[in-house]
């Protein structure tokens, strides 16, 4: 199953995968626990945002 | 993905986003201060404090709370009782002129210890009223809510197309790339960059908002679907000309389930309810049950249990999707996560509109080329070969 295409794929939507599911969990656990769900409510939401905080504000020359 | 599909979802997210564009922004920017109404009214001072007491002081009949409320808004009739979810220290008494009046309505806070009135909170005036308004339905009532209803579907269709769109576009570029020579490129990268990272949280938070407003018509379901049943028995009766107490009503519900808490009781009449029955709501004590509900009814005439329906799908999933739209489950932390991905979500609906207005539009960019270098077309010493002038 991998091959050049299947890299490819990869290599776009490892990144926005990975974010989508973070924020997937973060959204369901704090729906079901007060404690721990709750913190990773606020990382799965949090990494995100810095995400794209980063890649917006911080300039491609300095991130090299 | 061929030139002509690519074009054809490009034509759907064009369309699907323009229509519903400025409705959403009008969204972002009033749920803004909605995600901290709590905060807001605490600092406006509009937040009803309850006194702190000590733990074991009994509570006050419901029976002289409504009393009480009724007293100051003499002629209106009771509504709702209901505790705020982490608060069970007072009541809101909603009374209005019918049992199912949305206009003129008047609340009293009042202590559930004490019996003491707390405040009279005005929920129809202010700007956080004017926020919630222009968020909910736009001031035009279930019409209201369903047209934004369907500026939310119209959103989801953006934000799938959307997704479709990002492969063809982002295939020569490395994730999070934001190309900085040209401002167009800019903002086509910030949109697409933005636009990825927030579409699990704006599709929830679309889709949920969407749920809500179907709200009152899935209550207006609900008490055709289940109501209607329980109601055979009392077919041609009056509903009862005297109201039993409502405190045994809510204690005799309240012992059905003693695991749960009071979250609200609905007055016969109500959309919540039916002529003939408090119906009293209970609400689960642990996170994961805590927004769903336990309708018991209470025959309003004999305080007779009646029935405990168990909460259908619809109405499973409408609570479900309340918590999902409002960001209120996560403390103080998850409000600032969700105003940030909000203010995200307006960046890319503004660089939409933007990637919209400057886009290149080959016919109107040679005419204003045209335009440029030969304002008056008389003046040229040629005319083009074949023109029709």
């Amino acid at each position: 199953m991998s091959g050049p295409a299947n890299a490819g794929f990869w290599r776009m939507w490892r990144w926005p995968l990975t974010l989508g599911l973070l924020s997937a969990s973060g959204l369901l656990t704090a729906l079901v626990s007060d404690g721990w769900g709750d913190w990773w409510a606020w990382l799965g939401l949090g990494v995100p945002v810095a995400v794209m905080a980063w890649f917006a504000w911080v300039p491609a020359k300095r991130r090299a | 993905m061929n030139s002509r599909k690519v074009k054809a979802w490009t034509w759907i997210h064009k369309w699907s986003s323009l229509v519903c564009t400025v409705f959403m922004l009008l969204l972002c920017l009033t749920g803004l201060p909605l995600i901290f109404h709590h905060e807001i009214g605490h600092l406006l001072g509009t937040e009803v404090e309850a006194p702190d007491l000590p733990k074991d002081t009994p509570r006050a009949s419901l029976d002289t709370v409504m009393e009480v409320a009724q007293a100051l808004h003499p002629g209106k009739v009771p509504m709702f009782a209901s505790h705020e979810i982490d608060d069970d220290r007072f009541w809101y008494v909603t009374l209005g002129d019918t049992p199912t009046s949305e206009a003129g309505n008047k609340t009293v806070a009042v202590d559930a210890r004490t019996a003491g009135v707390l405040a009279q909170p005005k929920f129809d005036e202010g700007f956080m009223y004017i926020m919630f308004k222009l968020h909910v339905d736009l001031f035009a009532g279930l019409a209201g809510k369903l047209f934004l209803g369907s500026m939310g579907l119209l959103l989801l269709v953006a934000i799938v197309s959307g997704v479709v769109l990002y492969a063809p576009f982002m295939r020569k570029l490395d994730f999070g790339a934001v190309r900085q020579n040209r401002p167009r490129a800019k903002w086509l990268d910030l949109h697409n960059l933005l636009g990825i990272v927030t579409l699990v949280w704006a599709f929830t938070v679309g889709a949920t908002g969407m749920i809500n407003t179907w709200a009152d018509l899935v209550i207006k379901y609900w008490q055709y679907d289940q109501l209607s049943a329980l109601l055979a028995p009392y077919q041609g009766q009056k509903p009862p000309a005297r109201l039993a107490s409502v405190q045994q009503a809510a204690s005799s519900a309240a012992a059905l389930a003693p695991e749960m808490k009071m979250a609200f009781i609905a007055f016969p009449g109500t959309a919540f309810s039916s002529p003939h029955h408090y119906t009293v709501f209970l609400r689960g004590n642990e996170p994961f049950n805590s927004r769903l509900l336990k309708p018991v009814l209470v025959d309003a005439g004999t305080n007779a249990l009646t029935a405990s329906p168990p909460l259908p799908w619809y109405l499973t999933a409408l609570l479900v999707s309340q918590p999902l739209h409002f960001g209120d489950y996560g403390g103080m932390p998850m409000q600032i996560l969700w105003a940030l991905l909000d203010i995200a979500t307006i960046i890319v609906l503004g660089s939409g509109l933007y990637l919209w207005i400057t886009r290149r539009n080959p016919a109107a960019a040679m005419k204003r080329a045209k335009a440029a270098t030969a304002p008056d077309a008389r003046a040229r010493p040629h005319k083009a070969p074949g023109g029709a002038a």
